[in-house]
């Protein structure tokens, strides 16, 4: 189980945040085509390395927290909000 | 002394305290602090079960956690627990446990035929057997097999009570797992200096293989004492450790004895979860089985398990031990039969020369070097055994009644391999080591293949020293303490299969034998993990802990290679069997979830209410409890007719303010909120980026900065992570703040022709008429002298209202309105006559909202704006989701108004035709509209408006003749909602 520590709350266990997907990405501007939010949408590397991802704090302070996890041993680098 | 095998004064037997049990109905006597299995053997039971495949006859093989053969069933109150290890089960009066596997009864079993079958059922065998002629599998093969299958039987007690398990979080520094040498020492070190330790031990004692040796005794009760006398340390007894997570989360699973569980009113377990800092684990090592034709035969035991019994329990499993080693540490055994009075019928050993066998021939102890066992008389016990030995000696035959094995110690490595430790193999102990990654914590002591008793518990004062020195402590230089020293010992030299005719075992449980391991090889499930799941070997209770290895060093063998790179199946948690009872703790019956209440709850009781889970939320269906649509129908139709009024307070309900709050929700909604005039009402859909429609409600513009979002009940919360994400991801620099106000309002729906007059009784603030106040309206106003919030929104298809008071205020407001609507016929509607209602007028819910439809599905497209982005705007264009075939709403109504639509019907073009054009969504009978409303999703369905087709539900043999219709059914101009 992931222990997340919040810069919020503190280090809280994993089920009070829900995961929102790669947080490297950007959100493609209005004017881009449609092929820009395909990957956008639907295209990940799943590389086995760091990763940074959305986690939202929702049994906490509901904050959107910026995680860098590992993917193969699950280590978490760096929490920022 | 009680029983005839109880030679000795035991260290934990209390010789004057007596216990009554019964073993299959016969009466017993044991000692307080006996386990079932040595009380069995000082009355003298060898046989204690049958075993899975073969039903041949079982013996007690260890003395600890790690048993396969020693499985009971425990009977209690009229219900049987099974599986249940006699070597762990401590005894208490009037105990009463049954063998298992065995029919009729355990000296005569009828499935031991399947022994002499043994031939025609090689592993994998129900894979190839039991395939033709096709009935026979159900009517003759899957029977028999059922009634042969599987160890134990479970019987619940109705009358039983149980207090359910509990759960117990612990946040400890250090969590140390295992109490021997090398925990007890780093446990110490740790506590001494101040760390918060937990020290988790399996045993029902503290102390692991130093409670074997005498010379340890003062060492052992003075580091129980220190640990006891800290504050800071925990000490937990009977608690196995099996789960380790990661990020310090380990599961623990404590047992209380019969007295403890007295006490807690029944509670038998704790789940214990423990979040660590760091770890050590000290799992210490188990010894392992040797396999050789008969190693299974009741009276072969593991060396080490029958020194525990005597040392433990002063209980001799044998008057005339055998013993056959390949290790020095199994000579420990020999000595302690010797030193307790037990004539030795010789000892066998595979090496050649060794210190122990010098020690024991000093003691006068026959040792046979450089020999190997021959066969194994007797099927009910061992008689005796025989012996061959490799420079070509004559072949001996030595009479015993038990026959000791020791194929040396596997260092316990399953929690480590939990924590993703790759295993080392290490050839001076035949056996593969966890290399753990220093993150995860240290091992110390003999689960890292530091064996000797001063050696672990060095190891163990070092691996504080190293734990302490992450955490930022600094232990110091430790006082090297005088310890008892180990004893000189040789290396092992390898022993793992003895060959000969007849079945040689590596999984007593599963009983797999080493020709089962071969033929998995030779049929090419070479890879030990297809290995494994071909021949079952340790995927019983036991999880092959005593000959999981063996069975890997066979199969490495059949294949040419080392056993290092056959490598070892990955074990996962559980790494013991686990009640579900621990799993669901408190979380049963009342508990098993959590439930909302609404404001009202109370109230919808008292007028008789059937409720309904909806998510969480308990939601009043029908104000009956009578079955069927009579009532349903009434409430719709006092709605259509008249007035009703119903409670929404599920709705999900968010507030948006902020200066972007009209720039935020044009960007999350598909349709337009800026241009929405304050004091207004709109409908709006929101999709999700892929470009699916994510939920529906209405939003009320309450100020210039200030909106309140309405959520479907199934999705507030998604809805609100939803734009929670976007407005932090994508909108970080909007200046809006969304807050969750949905348990702080109630909201009642009143609707019907009526409702305006009902209103206005209460209602004060407010200009109510229908140009003062028009459909799509929102605003203040005192409610029944509340303040509180009136929407002019309809979901019923009728004149209607929406109030929203302060939920403490819900009772006043809600007696109000059915005061005021007294005159007019008001009735409280349920969730079942609001679907009848919102059915007839083709409105959607979840049941339409199901993740794969898209505006456009939902003939919604015209709310999409044309103008500026929002979520989900480009992917719902994508050419794919608006093909022509794409599933559509529409309506459905029965030719028959006399026939009964159902729920997820299938639509065809005619009863025999099998391919499907869409499914009914939600089907009701109607209120103001004569037989069945449904609501279909149905391709090219907008174009097959008057179209008829045959709704077919296979499941109650029905096909019913359907015409397709608009989905807006009731009212499609839209008339009563605004006048």
């Amino acid at each position: 189980m992931l222990r997340i520590c919040c810069p919020w709350c503190g280090v809280r266990d994993e089920i009070e945040f829900r995961y929102r997907g790669d947080a490297s990405l950007t959100r493609p501007s209005a004017d881009a085509p449609l092929a820009a939010f395909t990957t956008y949408v639907y295209e990940r590397p799943n590389d086995c390395n760091w990763h940074l991802e959305w986690w939202l704090h929702v049994s906490g302070c509901r904050k959107l927290l910026k995680v860098a996890r590992h993917t193969l041993t699950h280590e978490i680098r760096a929490v920022t909000s | 002394m009680w029983g005839p095998a109880r030679i000795t004064q035991g260290l934990l037997t209390d010789s004057h305290r007596p216990v009554a049990f019964q073993f299959d109905g016969q009466r017993m006597r044991g000692l307080s602090g006996d386990t079932l299995a040595s009380a069995l053997l000082a009355n003298g039971q060898r046989v204690v079960g049958r075993s899975l495949k073969y039903h041949r006859s079982r013996g007690i093989v260890t003395c600890g956690p790690e048993e396969p053969c020693a499985l009971v069933e425990v009977c209690r109150h009229g219900s049987r627990e099974p599986n249940r290890l006699a070597t762990t089960l401590e005894l208490y009066e009037g105990l009463e446990v049954e063998s298992q596997n065995r029919w009729p009864s355990l000296r005569f079993d009828a499935f031991a035929l399947n022994d002499l079958l043994g031939r025609f059922l090689p592993a994998g065998f129900y894979y190839k057997t039991f395939m033709a002629p096709g009935l026979a599998w159900e009517r003759l093969y899957e029977p028999l097999l059922r009634r042969a299958a599987g160890i134990g039987r479970l019987a619940a007690s109705k009358n039983a009570s149980h207090a359910p398990a509990e759960t117990i979080h612990d946040h400890v520094d250090v969590l140390v797992v295992g109490a021997g040498a090398a925990g007890l020492a780093a446990a110490q070190r740790l506590g001494l200096r101040g760390l918060r330790v937990l020290l988790a031990e399996e045993d029902a004692v503290l102390g692991g293989g130093l409670l074997l040796d005498e010379r340890w005794t003062p060492w052992r009760e003075a580091a129980c004492q220190a640990l006891g006398e800290m504050a800071n340390v925990g000490c937990l007894t009977r608690t196995a450790v099996i789960g380790a997570y990661g990020h310090g989360v380990y599961a623990a699973l404590q047992n209380l004895t019969p007295a403890e569980s007295a006490r807690f009113g029944g509670l038998r377990e704790r789940l214990r979860v423990v979040r660590a800092k760091a770890t050590i684990l000290a799992t210490g090592a188990i010894e392992r089985l040797i396999a050789f034709p008969g190693n299974d035969v009741p009276g072969v035991m593991l060396a080490g398990a029958a020194h525990k019994f005597l040392r433990r329990y002063g209980v001799a499993v044998g008057r005339r031990p055998v013993f056959f080693l390949n290790t020095d540490e199994a000579y420990e055994s020999v000595f302690a039969f010797a030193a307790a009075g037990v004539r030795c019928g010789g000892v066998i050993d595979a090496r050649m020369a060794s210190p122990g066998a010098d020690r024991a021939r000093a003691l006068g102890i026959d040792v046979m070097a450089g020999a190997t066992i021959d066969g194994v008389s007797g099927r009910r016990g061992v008689r005796a055994v025989h012996v061959a030995f490799r420079d070509g000696s004559p072949a001996r035959k030595l009479e015993a009644d038990c026959l000791l094995i020791s194929g040396g110690y596997t260092p316990s490595t399953a929690l480590a391999s939990q924590l993703r430790a790759q295993l080392q193999w290490r050839e001076e102990i035949a056996a593969p080591v966890a290399a753990l990654a220093p993150a995860s914590g240290q091992m110390a002591g003999a689960g890292r293949g530091v064996f000797g008793l001063a050696a672990a518990a060095r190891d163990g004062g070092s691996a504080a020293q190293t734990i302490a020195a992450q955490l930022g402590y600094d232990l110091g230089v430790a006082a090297e303490p005088s310890l008892p020293p180990d004893p000189e010992h040789t290396l092992i030299s390898a022993l793992w299969e003895v060959g000969g005719r007849g079945k040689a075992f590596v999984d007593l449980q599963n009983d797999v034998t080493c020709e089962d391991v071969r033929l998995a090889a030779r049929e090419g499930y070479e890879h030990v993990e297809h290995m494994k799941r071909y021949t079952t070997l340790g995927m019983a209770t036991d999880q092959g802990r005593i000959g999981g290895l063996l069975g890997a060093a066979v199969l490495a063998q059949a294949r040419g290679l080392s056993v290092a790179e056959v490598g070892q199946p990955g074990p996962r948690p559980f790494a013991q069997p686990i009640p579900f009872a621990a799993l669901a703790g408190a979380e049963v019956g009342a508990h098993f979830k959590l439930k909302r209440r609404l404001p009202l709850q109370d109230w919808h009781e008292a007028a008789g209410a059937t409720f309904a889970n909806i998510g969480l939320w308990l939601r009043p269906l029908v104000y009956s409890q009578q079955p069927g649509w009579e009532a349903v129908l009434r409430e719709a139709r006092a709605v259509r007719t008249s007035v009703g009024v119903t409670d929404v307070s599920t709705l999900g309900k968010i507030d948006v303010q902020g200066p972007d709050a009209a720039k935020f929700l044009d960007f999350v909604y598909a349709n337009t909120f800026s241009t929405l005039r304050i004091g207004g009402a709109r409908y709006g859909i929101m999709l999700r980026e892929d470009g699916i429609l994510l939920d529906d409600g209405t939003t009320s513009r309450l100020g210039a900065e200030h909106y309140l979002i309405t959520t479907t009940t199934a999705n507030s919360s998604t809805v609100l992570e939803h734009l929670e994400f976007h407005l932090q991801a994508a909108c970080a620099h909007f200046e809006v703040v969304l807050t969750d106000v949905g348990d702080q309002w109630a909201q009642f729906a009143v609707a019907g022709p009526r409702s305006r007059e009902v209103l206005q009784a209460i209602v004060t603030g407010l200009d109510l008429s229908n140009a003062g106040f028009p459909f799509m309206s929102a605003a203040a106003a005192q409610i029944a002298g509340i303040a509180g919030r009136v929407y002019r929104i309809s979901f019923s298809g009728e004149l209607a209202y929406e109030l929203a008071v302060p939920a403490q205020h819900a009772r006043s407001a809600w007696t109000a309105l059915l005061d005021a609507g007294a005159r007019y016929g008001i009735v409280p509607y349920g969730l079942d006559a609001l679907n009848t209602l919102r059915i007839e007028k083709g409105h959607v819910t979840a049941a339409e909202l199901n993740g794969n439809t898209t505006a456009e599905d939902l003939g919604m497209q015209r709310l999409l704006k044309k103008n500026g982005d929002f979520v989900g705007r480009a992917l719902s264009q994508r050419p794919g989701l608006s093909t022509p075939d794409r599933l559509q709403l529409v309506g459905v109504r029965p030719l028959d108004p006399g026939k009964r639509l159902r729920n997820g019907a299938q639509l065809l073009r005619s009863a025999g035709n099998h391919s499907s054009l869409g499914y009914l969504t939600s089907v009701s009978a109607g209120a103001a509209i004569e037989g069945w409303v449904g609501l279909a999703l149905l391709a090219t369905g907008r174009s097959r408006l008057g179209q008829r087709l045959v709704a077919a539900s296979p499941a109650h043999e029905e096909h019913t003749d359907v015409a397709i219709v608009s989905a807006h059914m009731f009212d499609p101009e839209n008339h009563r909602v605004r006048t």
